[in-house]
């Protein structure tokens, strides 16, 4: 069994920014190329696929990074940004993906709901609700089967509770004691429609019905999250069985796209700014800043921005596919 | 070294032997370790191989597909068993949305390597849920294999080649196939994906058929052979990808082309076989091609109906003869009615299957 690595604020902090500022980058392109079509100017370079941004969620996915190891796996959905970064995925074919690059994570094939990094034990992202929950339970079963000491994780939204594969999943990974820890990122809405509106009872409530440990930790505290997760994590690494973590943070943008939704149904400005006030990185910030490690917090600023300039200038440079590409990947066995 | 084996037992013994062989086999499904063992398919295996390599699930279809896929995708080949093929339309979202396309979503860079077997009931009042052929579902998607074999030996090599690649695969076997007896090879071997085999080398009319239905074509063709017609039987195998050029071939040297297609011929197998030779060897065929389908109903249960609804030998032969004899025939109906009074060769069955 691995032991917990230690985790500093700092790394959380860091990690999270990245996802943030990614994000933000990707609200900037397309703020630049909405104003050039507007304005009837050529696109040279556009991201062309719907982005489900996570604004506002970052905890969980920064977690996601350090609670697990890069030979434990992840399976996340069409809101992937955030869990393909936190778990190391490669920022400059993340940003390549979104412009439709050959060099992107998928080849250009899969677009922003697509991310997958292999190599990082980022496995793959659904736009099916839920449809990714149980291909990390098939990914701990490999695990089980080969006595191996890995955990699956699959990252899933409030919406996908209300599958009925969810409950599948669970009943399945408890009777079978598979270490999975399900993530469940509980953003209050489906879209537009309030959990409210569609669950009669606390998320952790459908983990406990099948014996597992089932935490909900609020998403404004990244050492917080982290310390729910890792304890989970190593629940199930032990053995013991599946475990599930609902962590609730608001998305402060729209369910797709990337302006706020702000004054429609439920979702006030009230809302928005009461969420905003709770910001986990901006609490972060101050933390470490308390600490007297304001240097450390500037340092990491110029990294990340530094990071993410480099992933933009690739991303742009880097060739489309040829057409002829379009016939390529569709068999493993066709693979160069 | 051969000897005789059927059906089931050569699907039992593939699926020994690729658990002896690779340690990344293992095979799931509801009732994989029970005393019927899916037909006595998969009872040698748990056996053998116990219930840490083969084993029983809940009944959440959809779970253990995905479950499947995501197993794959960390390296394993697991066999992931329906006793009716007709589960398969719970699992449908896994298969479709996910593992036929998990390969091209990453840019080939992950592959899912799940084989899924579903069985074709008939018979015995199964009506109509139990008793479809859904190949050409499943073959609609790109990303898949589907495999269909009609005979011991495929059955073996099949499986033991889909267990090899790494596309998903889904093999629909018929029930009715189970106990056909034949050589099989007692090594490990495996039959090519995508390739058709000449059930029978005939000279005056092609029937393409598939599982069951070759069966059908074989008694058909011993039939037509007495009244002097010549009927060349291709047993198609693969459904996606099926082996356009072997047909094509065949359609070149005969000239008449019938599908005989174990399913619906709305949208289906034969349907999709029929287009592409009418693209591809228009100028070669002298009638219109005819398709043999159930008819456009779902499975019935009463004895009576049952028995009307399959097409059998008999109505392979006589739109063998209304092609061969008189061709001006194939102008009418392309849809055939099944001959109720011709089904009296089907092996009686003594129910509960």
């Amino acid at each position: 069994m691995q032991s917990a690595r230690t985790v500093s604020l700092t790394d959380l902090y860091e990690r999270a920014l990245l996802i943030r500022r990614a994000e933000e980058a990707v609200v900037d392109q397309y703020a630049e190329q909405n104003r050039l079509l507007v304005e009837k100017k050529p696109l040279t370079h556009a991201i062309k696929c719907p982005t489900h941004m996570s604004i506002g969620q970052e905890a969980a996915a920064a977690a996601i990074g350090f609670a697990l190891t890069p030979d434990d796996v992840i399976f996340s959905t069409h809101r992937c940004h955030g869990h393909y970064l936190g778990k190391g995925g490669n920022l400059r074919a993340m940003m390549a993906e979104l412009f439709g690059k050959e060099t992107g994570c998928s080849r250009g094939k899969g677009g922003s709901m697509h991310l997958v990094d292999g190599a990082m034990g980022m496995l793959g992202s659904s736009a099916i609700v839920a449809g990714s929950v149980p291909l990390a339970v098939g990914a701990a079963l490999s695990f089980q089967l080969r006595g191996l000491a890995n955990v699956a994780m699959p990252c899933l939204g409030d919406g996908a509770v209300e599958q009925g594969l969810f409950t599948e999943a669970l009943n399945f990974s408890a009777l079978r004691k598979l270490p999975v820890v399900f993530l469940v990122e509980n953003n209050f809405y489906a879209t537009l429609s309030h959990v409210e509106s569609r669950q009669t009872v606390p998320i952790p409530d459908r983990g406990r019905l099948f014996g597992m440990p089932s935490v909900c930790v609020e998403g404004s505290n990244l050492m917080k999250v982290y310390e729910a997760m890792q304890e989970l994590v190593q629940y199930a690494r032990s053995g013991r069985g599946p475990a599930l973590l609902e962590v609730q943070a608001y998305r402060w943008l729209s369910h797709v796209g990337t302006e706020p939704d702000t004054g429609r149904m439920r979702r006030t400005a009230d809302e928005l700014r009461a969420w905003q006030a709770k910001c986990p990185i901006d609490a972060a910030e101050r933390e470490l800043r308390d600490r007297g490690a304001g240097e450390i917090v500037e340092s990491v600023k110029a990294r990340v921005s530094r990071d993410i300039a480099e992933a933009l200038v690739f991303a742009k440079e880097s060739e489309p596919p040829m057409v002829r590409a379009m016939f390529e990947d569709l068999h493993a066995e066709s693979q160069r | 070294m051969s000897r005789v084996l059927s059906f089931a037992d050569a699907i039992s013994e593939a699926t020994c032997q690729a658990l002896e062989r690779d340690a990344s086999v293992f095979v799931m499904g509801v009732g994989v370790d029970d005393s019927g063992g899916i037909f006595g398919t998969t009872n040698e295996a748990y056996a053998r191989f116990g219930d840490a390599r083969v084993f029983d699930t809940p009944i959440s279809e959809q779970l253990t597909t995905g479950a499947a896929i995501g197993a794959a995708l960390c390296g394993m080949r697991p066999i992931l068993v329906h006793a009716r093929n007709d589960f398969l339309l719970l699992t449908l979202d896994q298969i479709a949305n996910h593992a036929a396309k998990w390969s091209y979503m990453s840019g080939g860079r992950l592959k899912c390597p799940i084989v899924i077997r579903g069985i074709i009931g008939r018979g015995w009042g199964q009506a109509a849920q139990h008793s479809q052929s859904l190949h050409a579902v499943v073959a609609h998607f790109p990303g898949l294999h589907v495999l269909m074999p009609s005979c011991a030996r495929d059955a073996k090599g099949l499986l033991l080649a889909a267990l090899e690649g790494d596309t998903p695969t889904v093999i629909i076997e018929h029930r009715w196939s189970y106990g056909l007896r034949e050589e099989v090879p007692a090594e490990y071997f495996v039959e090519p994906i995508g390739k058709a085999r000449v059930a029978r080398v005939g000279a005056d009319c092609t029937v393409v058929a598939a599982s069951f239905m070759v069966t059908e074509a074989l008694r058909a063709a011993d039939q037509a052979a007495a009244l002097g017609i010549d009927l060349e039987v291709i047993d198609l195998r693969t459904i996606r990808p099926w082996d356009v050029e072997t047909v094509c071939a065949s359609v070149r040297k005969t000239g008449r082309l019938i599908v005989a297609d174990p399913g619906w011929g709305h949208f289906g197998l034969a349907s999709e076989v029929s287009a592409v030779v009418a693209e591809r060897e228009f100028s070669s065929l002298r009638a219109a091609v005819r398709r043999i389908a159930l008819p456009d109903v779902p499975t019935p249960c009463a004895p009576v109906l049952e028995a009307a609804y399959y097409p059998v030998a008999a109505d392979v032969l006589r739109v063998a003869r209304e092609l061969c004899g008189a061709e001006l025939a194939a102008l009418q109906s392309h849809f055939v009615a099944s001959d109720a009074t011709a089904n009296g060769h089907a092996k009686p069955f003594a129910g509960a299957f």
